[in-house]
């Protein structure tokens, strides 16, 4: 079962990831989708996934604004910015690469 | 996120923490929407003050959160204390206040560059000479043949240009009732190109309107001038004014903000060297010399080359010297170009002034190291207040540095407000000194401006300031030991050591300013107090000209139409009031003999002087009516000690000679005291008076184009009569005006402005230092007497005496007091010897001198310790034991 630690290293690939394909999910929705999609493999540790959104907002790769939702609570909504869908690209050819060394060696050791 | 949405977080506060939460708990609201367990969706979640934590610091600089925290911190820490923070704010004000200000002076006198090109490059020329007393003397006055044959010399070194000693000078744009005083300065034509100075208005002058002698009549005026007499007005090119016999043209406006090379005084109009009188004399030196060096050329040299070519011009001069000694005409001669820097121009105010501001600057700096040590007693005291808050802080994990930036901070805040409102106090009282320096009839006017350089200055200040009296205690504050301050066991005496230190330093410093003021002050008083030989009571000085020389009979008109005037006693001419300023010498040739080699000063009078300037006649008779000059001449005690061994020499006689080998000769009628004739501070200089009514060789009576009447008033404000003068000068003769009118008490005290400005700033100074140091002493006993109420309440318990007690609390104060002293005493000593050419008859030995700081000091201490020592006294045993 990977936990956030081991996952830390993928966890703004899989942010970025996820928000480029549906802009304007908030954190809940973000954990969630990261859950369904790996199958209950990868699960989120969910306090640290704000710090993270908020160094991944920092550093511009994703925009947030607060929304009012219907039940009249606010939630804020993430966006990939143009410098993040740069990161994105960045990261999966980085993880495409990890993989492929990886599988090399599991394949050839 | 940017890095301003960061810095804006640190100013949210509480803000940013309702963020981060609100999202945080919308998260887990969603969790429990979703059908999870409450319970198990927050265990899952975690911490929420951890990750806003994490947040937090993602979404702000925490290097800046923490400097606002501690800067909210030490603001509540200064209002807890309100009237000692205060205190401390406003010593700091007033000494941060006047460094500033004395910067400004400084800074405006001696230091700003010049607006022109490379003012780095820019030089005076100056003659270095060995003086009538033995001592060297500079000058930097130049004939302008001689400056023609330097120009000449060095021209691929360095470009010369000839600036004359800028004057005010009477001139009239209309009518002749209408005469205005402004500014002038004859300059080469081509020191606008050499400075770099464009026109902001028609053109400025080049090489070609400076060549024939009064040739150019045109002028061109500064930015200045034409601001506040013409408003800009941009028609005032090709407009003309009147100056003695010459029409002039107004060729252009100079660019802002120069306004002439002499800092202290802003020029209103230039015109061309070539259109001054003197422009052809060998024997006149009129004007400054100025060099631009050109990028490279080595300096020594071509001082060298200056220094050659002057001495061939002196030499070629002398030769026509008559009636002085080869001896005199080698001393004449044995004169050193000198070449130096001018990057802020070059003034006589520069030169009067240095020496005083720098003393000023010193006298501020040590009021500022005293203002500092009251802060950092009380910093210190405040520190050991809050020894156990900083235990705490240590023991929680606040590292070292945090407490430094925690006392740095706060001291910071004390030191930015005294540096507002000292800026302030700068602001307003820097042109109010320069108002001090100014002679009313004619002010310095200097750009003072509150520029960078200035606010920079001021900023500094309050940094230096704050690392002055902050880092000590905030290091000491720092070092604190958790232990051993929780226990409450910390070595007290420790803190107090450093106070007392400071304590004989500031008494120190304290002793220092006062000594001085009291110097310059006795100074003063000795200077503006002597006799000066006349009197200068109710006497109105008041300049006639005329627009062409007039006969002398029309000038005794004008000066009889006064005489019958009411409220006029007496009234006399002269070419020139005494102490005017302005000065005209010449050899003395007893029975044909060769000069004595010491000039002899002269000033032209008419009958009545001697009474209305209430000059006591020792023998001999006044000037009468039919007397002449050349002919007649009255002398004083000077004189006849200098020329006749001082034997009574009326009815003697002697010649001048004069520059061209001519001779005059007189005869001695009158025999007078002496009188100060050109400064207050100088030997009294042999005199000579000469009748005003000048006759040429052949016996012609010489007409004047210009004079003073000296008015003797009955009343005890002369100047209620200027405007009345003012009319009836020209109903006396429709030829004449008044240019200017002065009283003679104003031209005297003329004579004691730096000496009563240093006087009144030193005693000011003085007292705010003496006040400072009280505060600072009364501080530290007060401290000292509550951080050992218990030990004196011990003490009384087991029998102790008041005084005991009193000298308990003030014995080791006091051994400061006296240490600080004797160091005063010996930094006094050491200082004086660089100040000794501004004081007068005084002498630092002095028993008097140096009593009176050491009683100021002493009266100070024991006023500052008397509350204290109540306070100790009045300790009650009983109840400061039940307390512990």
């Amino acid at each position: 079962m990977a936990k956030a630690d081991s996952l830390q290293g993928s966890m703004d690939l899989l942010v970025l990831k996820i928000l480029s394909r549906r802009p304007g999910l908030h954190g809940y929705a973000i954990m969630s989708a990261i859950q369904d999609i790996s199958g209950e493999v990868l699960r989120v540790e969910e306090g640290s996934l704000y710090p993270a959104l908020h160094r991944m907002e920092e550093a511009g790769w994703i925009r947030a604004e607060w929304i009012t939702k219907d039940t009249g609570r606010r939630a804020r909504l993430y966006v990939v910015t143009a410098a993040g869908k740069k990161q994105l690209g960045m990261e999966e050819s980085r993880w495409a690469a990890v993989t492929l060394a990886v599988n090399r060696v599991l394949r050839e050791a | 996120m940017s890095l301003w949405t960061r810095i804006a977080n640190v100013f949210r506060g509480n803000g940013l923490n309702r963020e981060i939460d609100e999202e945080l708990e919308a998260h887990i609201a969603e969790a429990i929407a979703q059908g999870r367990d409450p319970v198990e969706a927050r265990r899952a979640f975690g911490s929420t003050l951890r990750h806003r934590e994490g947040s937090r610091d993602v979404r702000l600089l925490t290097w800046l959160e923490s400097l606002r925290s501690d800067a909210v911190f030490g603001l509540r820490q200064l209002k807890k204390t309100k009237v000692t923070s205060l205190a401390a704010i406003l010593s700091l004000a007033l000494a941060i206040g006047a460094c500033t200000s004395a910067f400004r002076l400084i800074d405006a006198i001696l230091l700003r560059p010049l607006p022109v090109a490379n003012p780095e490059r820019l030089y005076d020329l100056s003659r270095e000479a060995i003086g009538p007393d033995g001592k060297p003397q500079n000058f930097d006055g130049w004939a302008y043949p001689d400056f023609q044959l330097m120009r000449a010399a060095v021209k691929d070194q360095a470009e010369l240009f000839a600036i004359s000693y800028a004057e005010p000078v009477d001139l009239t744009y209309k009518s002749d009732e209408e005469i205005e005083k402004a500014y002038l300065q004859y300059v080469s034509g081509w020191m606008f190109p050499a400075l770099g100075l464009r026109p902001g208005l028609g053109r400025v002058f080049t090489e070609n309107d400076d060549v024939k002698p009064d040739g150019h009549p045109y002028a061109v005026l500064s930015h200045d001038y034409w601001t506040h007499r013409f408003g800009q007005d941009p028609k005032v090119v090709g407009k003309t004014f009147r100056m003695g016999n010459e029409l002039y043209e107004i060729a252009g406006v100079v660019e802002a903000p120069f306004t002439g090379t002499e800092p202290g005084t802003m020029v209103d109009i230039f015109v061309p060297t070539m259109m001054n009188s003197a422009v052809t004399r060998k024997d006149s030196t009129w004007h400054r010399t100025l060099a631009m060096v050109k990028p490279g050329a080595a300096l020594e040299p071509m001082r060298q080359k200056l220094d050659a070519t002057s001495r061939a011009f002196e030499e070629e001069r002398a030769k026509g010297f008559m009636g002085m000694s080869k001896e005199e005409i080698d001393n004449f001669l044995n004169q050193k170009v000198l070449l130096e820097p001018a990057a802020s121009g070059v003034s006589g105010m520069q030169s009067e002034t240095r020496r005083p501001l720098a003393v000023l600057g010193v006298l501020v700096g040590l009021v500022l190291l005293i203002a500092c040590a009251n802060v950092a007693n009380l910093m210190t005291a405040q520190a050991s207040a809050r020894a156990r808050e900083m235990a705490v802080r240590v023991s929680i994990g606040g590292g070292r540095w945090r407490l430094i930036q925690l006392v740095l901070v706060q001291s910071a805040w004390l030191a930015l407000m005294a540096a507002a409102i000292g800026g302030l106090f700068a602001w307003w009282s820097g042109p109010f000194v320069v108002s001090m320096i100014n002679p009313p009839d004619n002010p310095a006017r200097l750009i003072l401006p509150s520029d960078s350089r200035v606010l920079g200055f001021g900023l500094l200040l309050a940094l230096a300031v704050t690392l002055l009296f902050g880092l000590v205690p905030a290091l000491r504050a720092s070092a604190v030991n958790p232990v051993s301050a929780l226990k409450g066991g910390e070595d007290p005496h420790s803190k107090r050591r450093l106070m007392h230190a400071l304590i004989a330093v500031q008494v120190a410093f304290c002793f220092l300013v006062v000594f001085v003021a009291g110097l310059f002050v006795t100074t003063f008083e000795r200077l503006s107090h002597q006799s000066v030989g006349f009197s200068a009571d109710r006497l109105l000085v008041v300049d006639a000209v005329a627009k062409t020389p007039q006969p002398m009979e029309f000038w005794e008109q004008v000066a009889d139409h006064v005489q019958g005037m009411q409220g006029v006693e007496t009234v006399a001419l002269t070419d020139s009031p005494l102490l005017g300023g302005s000065s005209w010498n010449n050899f003395i040739s007893v029975n044909g003999a060769p000069s004595n080699g010491v000039l002899s000063y002269m000033r032209a009078v008419s009958p009545g002087w001697l009474d209305a300037m209430k000059i006591q006649l020792i023998d001999g008779r006044d000037f009468r009516p039919g007397d002449a000059h050349p002919g007649a001449a009255v002398v004083n005690e000077t004189f006849a000690k200098t020329y006749f061994d001082g034997v009574d020499p009326v009815g003697k006689t002697f010649d001048l000679s004069l520059d061209e080998g001519a001779r005059l000769h007189y005869e001695i009628v009158g025999y007078v005291r002496d009188v100060r004739y050109r400064n207050l501070r100088e030997p009294i200089l042999p005199q000579l008076y000469v009748p005003f009514h000048s006759v040429d060789e052949n016996g012609a009576s010489r007409k004047r184009g210009a004079g003073v009447l000296l008015v003797r008033t009955s009343l005890a404000n002369p100047r209620s009569l200027a405007s009345i003068l003012r009319q009836e000068v020209p109903r006396a003769r429709p030829e004449f005006r008044v240019s200017r009118i002065r009283t003679q008490l104003e031209i005297n005290q003329s004579h004691t402005v730096r000496e009563r400005l240093l006087a009144t700033l030193a005693l000011f100074f003085a007292i705010v230092a003496l006040l400072l140091a009280g505060v600072g002493l009364y501080g530290v006993l007060h401290y000292s007497v509550l951080q050992r109420r218990r030990e004196i309440g011990i003490r009384m318990a087991v029998g102790a005496q008041a005084g005991g007690v009193a000298r308990l609390v003030t014995a080791e104060v006091f051994a400061m007091v006296a240490v600080g002293a004797v160091a005063g005493v010996g930094m006094g000593m050491l200082s004086v010897r660089f100040v000794e050419s501004l004081f007068y008859h005084v002498k630092a030995t002095d028993l008097q001198m140096l009593a009176l700081p050491s009683l100021a000091i002493l009266a100070g201490a024991l006023l500052a310790a008397l509350r204290p020592v109540i306070q100790a006294v009045r300790i009650d045993p009983a109840s400061m034991l039940r307390a512990e």
